[in-house]
């Protein structure tokens, strides 16, 4: 049967549960009971609770039939995932939620990522799949997780903690914005396979790619040439043709980036940034990167005051602060070099020492 | 191929997180190319690297996007996921299912692929992972006679997203919900027949805490606000104050505008309006007492986008209020947004996000020939340097050249 085509995604209202059918747009406040538990109230009085259930994103149809189970038993069938990978149960009859959490319980689900707390790492394919990976990326989501698993399940860090990976530069998700980031990195120039690059690459649209020139055509060998002292090994030319082959086992690693945020609430929308240039793969539970992941985290714990994001405690103390804090070293690689750099240069003689 | 032990991947079993190894492992069980999928990324954990390679163009009848072709680099050791494709199915708005629903999605998966999947993608689509090319046209036809649509891929209007919104949420300024599934169905042709210099993203947010990420994360941002003052029950508040919930240090001392004032005998919260920057801190503090104005929009932001090539940048404001309401079928939206794609389309290179344009073109440029007004909310301040483009038609330049001829 020829496919129906452009007729779009399927309409969501269809599958809302009877109690947002009747309270659509008249939430009127919610509370957290505990972790992992969202209470919505509307102006009827009506509550609707949702169960917050860790996923690794990376799922079998066994997983999802297996939550379906659970849904069907539950919550009438109906539920919903959110916007950081994690499952929502939304269980209208307040005298099935503590039958759900113990079933949740005995079955190993793991509950929790509510308020302040670390909810889940956005991320994206890395090994399993992705054609340009620097690193890993559910292996290095699972490795942090388990390291951090304290925090997904309370809600006793100073603020919410939202971290994302990405396994290269082309930083798919919302790393740049995150309170903490992991960015996979190269630090080696392409190696190019000129034969490669005869058979199938458009030379104009290479050279065009690279954000530094670094890379100019060579006509006499129909190829090209890279200038190694301007690539900094962001690795786009090879996006752009298989040829630019950047990938090195040796040297790939990851950089830590922290101090974002997207929301507005306090202060603006904000970057991360660099503090730490290079951490080595490690697979499979990368201890170096979960080590400094977690020292940062216990700083922040240690000296924020309520309500304050990373960035918003660094932004008062000043970055200069949170070096001497944290005994990060602090090397020319972390100062800005690119194009926006002189924004992040200190203009000014008041400063900490 | 000789099935050989995980013991790296194995020790990912281990740990409280859920673990995507287990996951790969039940889909081994009923798919050769899950089974070697495991063994391919073993050997990526033993040398530290990928094994997939560029994908060629592959797709459905009518389509110009939706499926990411994925090879692996030995084919003759995994000749299972020698084509290994993944393919978007747009989800509904704020990812709420029914177990119908998602049955569906995993009965169909189930026949054709690898029974893998991502619950959900970056952008927000089901990606369904893992598939060979002769697969790919009945995957879709099978898909879409259950009901559901392939996302975008390429050079396209990429498959959009939004938060849970009046769903759920009592802070939601309009409905992300309807807004997501409207716009997503108007522009279908966008979404599926690439035709622009490169991606471009949409995500909704309902309010300024934007938990889709919208101003990082998407080209054009949508974020729900309102346009008169925000609302205080002042009852609500005292039952905090009794509570000894600390408003003073908590809420009013990190207003950014400092437009708060409790008042400690009273037990009463004031707000000055229009110092209010609508950030939603003191809404998200005491949620039972404040709530946004009745007049309620969106702000429009411009520009979002990833590090590559130029580097990451935030949307920035170009329509600070815009009425966004089911019953206009957010015609004003779709008009902004049309004016706005023919413009990048006209001056954009090959795969310059629509930030990335305006940097290089200058937002001038960009303001007067999308036909947006300019106001001061679009800057956080104005230029500092004075190298002013001035349109030359705009200045009397009679009068005589040096050499004597009539200018």
């Amino acid at each position: 049967m020829a496919a129906k085509l452009d007729q779009g995604p399927p309409d969501f209202k269809k599958m809302l549960p009877p109690i947002i059918k009747e309270n659509y747009g008249k939430w009127k406040y919610h509370e957290i009971p505990r972790p992992g538990v969202l209470k919505h109230v509307s102006e009827s009085g009506a509550a609707l609770y949702s169960v917050r259930v860790a996923s690794p994103r990376l799922v079998s149809i066994d997983f999802i039939r297996d939550v379906c189970v659970l849904a069907d038993e539950y919550c009438d069938g109906f539920l919903r995932f959110t916007t950081r990978n994690n499952i929502e149960f939304l269980v209208s009859d307040e005298a099935k939620l503590q039958p759900l959490l113990d079933t949740l319980a005995a079955q190993n689900y793991c509950v929790g990522g509510t308020g302040q707390s670390i909810s889940n790492i956005i991320h994206t394919q890395g090994w399993v799949h992705c054609h340009t990976p620097a690193t890993d990326a559910s292996g290095v989501v699972k490795a942090v997780m388990d390291d951090l698993y304290e925090y997904f399940d309370t809600m006793k860090l100073p603020a919410k903690l939202k971290m994302g990976l990405a396994c290269c530069l082309n930083m798919c998700g919302s790393t740049h914005c995150s309170d903490i980031g992991i960015v996979g990195v190269h630090r080696t120039p392409p190696r190019i396979d000129h034969d490669k690059l005869r058979k199938g690459t458009e030379i104009p649209t290479l050279v065009a790619s690279c954000p530094t020139g670094a890379i100019r055509p060579d006509p006499k060998n129909k190829s090209v040439i890279i200038n190694e002292d301007k690539c900094m090994y962001c690795g786009n030319c090879y996006t752009m043709s298989p040829a630019m082959e950047i990938y090195d086992a040796k040297n790939d690693g990851i950089a830590i980036l922290i101090g974002g945020k997207v929301s507005n609430a306090r202060s603006a929308p904000s970057f991360s940034r660099m503090v730490i240039p290079f951490l080595p793969n490690n697979p499979p539970r990368w201890p170096e990167v979960t080590d400094a992941i977690r020292a940062i985290i216990e700083l922040w714990i240690a000296n924020a005051q309520s309500g304050e994001r990373i960035g918003e405690w660094i932004e008062r103390i000043g970055w200069e602060r949170f070096f001497s804090l944290s005994g990060l070293p602090f090397e020319d690689k972390l100062i800005d070099d690119y194009i926006f750099a002189r924004e992040t240069f200190r203009t000014g003689a008041a400063f900490k020492y | 191929m000789t099935v050989k032990k995980t013991p790296l991947l194995d020790e990912l079993e281990k740990g409280k997180w859920p673990s995507f190894v287990t996951e790969i492992k039940r889909a081994a069980v009923k798919s050769k190319a899950s089974a070697e999928l495991l063994q391919v990324l073993e050997r990526s954990y033993e040398e530290r690297r990928g094994h997939w390679k560029h994908g060629g163009i592959v797709g459905v009848r009518g389509y110009g996007g939706g499926v990411i072709g994925r090879y692996v680099d030995e084919p003759q050791t995994y000749p299972n996921i020698a084509e290994f494709h993944t393919i978007r199915i747009n989800q509904p708005s704020g990812f709420f299912y029914d177990t119908k629903t998602l049955r569906t999605i995993c009965d169909l998966w189930e026949k054709h692929g690898s029974g893998l999947t991502n619950m959900h993608g970056s952008t927000g689509d089901i990606v369904l992972l893992g598939c060979t090319t002769e697969h790919i046209q009945p995957i879709f036809d099978d898909y879409s006679e259950a009901g559901f649509d392939l996302g975008g891929s390429g050079s396209c209007l990429r498959t959009t997203n939004c938060c849970v919104g009046p769903g759920r949420c009592e802070h939601a300024c309009y409905d992300t919900l309807e807004a997501c599934l409207n716009i997503t169905n108007e522009f279908m042709d966008e979404v599926h027949r690439p035709m622009w210099p490169y991606k471009s993203k949409i995500k909704f947010s309902g309010c300024a805490n934007d938990c889709t990420g919208s101003i990082a994360r998407s080209d054009i941002s949508v974020i729900g606000t309102w346009r008169d003052t925000l609302r205080i029950d002042q009852a609500a508040v005292k039952e905090y104050a009794v509570a000894k919930f600390p408003i003073q240090s908590q809420v009013c001392d990190k207003c950014p505008t400092k437009c708060l004032t409790f008042n400690k005998e009273t037990q009463e919260l004031s707000v000055v309006g229009e110092d209010c920057t609508r950030c939603m801190h003191c809404i998200n503090m005491m949620p039972k007492a404040i709530r946004g104005g009745k007049e309620k929009g969106a702000t429009i932001l411009l520009g979002g986008k990833s590090t590559i090539v130029q580097s990451a940048f935030m949307s920035s404001v170009i329509i600070p209020f815009m009425k966004l309401e089911v019953k206009d079928d957010f015609e004003e939206f779709k008009e902004l947004v049309r004016r706005i794609w023919e413009w990048w389309d006209e001056n954009g290179k090959t795969r310059e996000r629509i930030g990335e344009t305006i940097y290089r073109l200058g937002m001038g440029k960009f303001l007067r020939e999308a036909e947006i007004t300019p106001v001061p909310q679009m800057v956080f301040r104005p230029r500092a340097n004075p190298y002013v483009f001035w349109p030359q038609d705009d200045l009397d330049k009679t009068g005589t050249a040096i050499d004597g001829s009539k200018l």
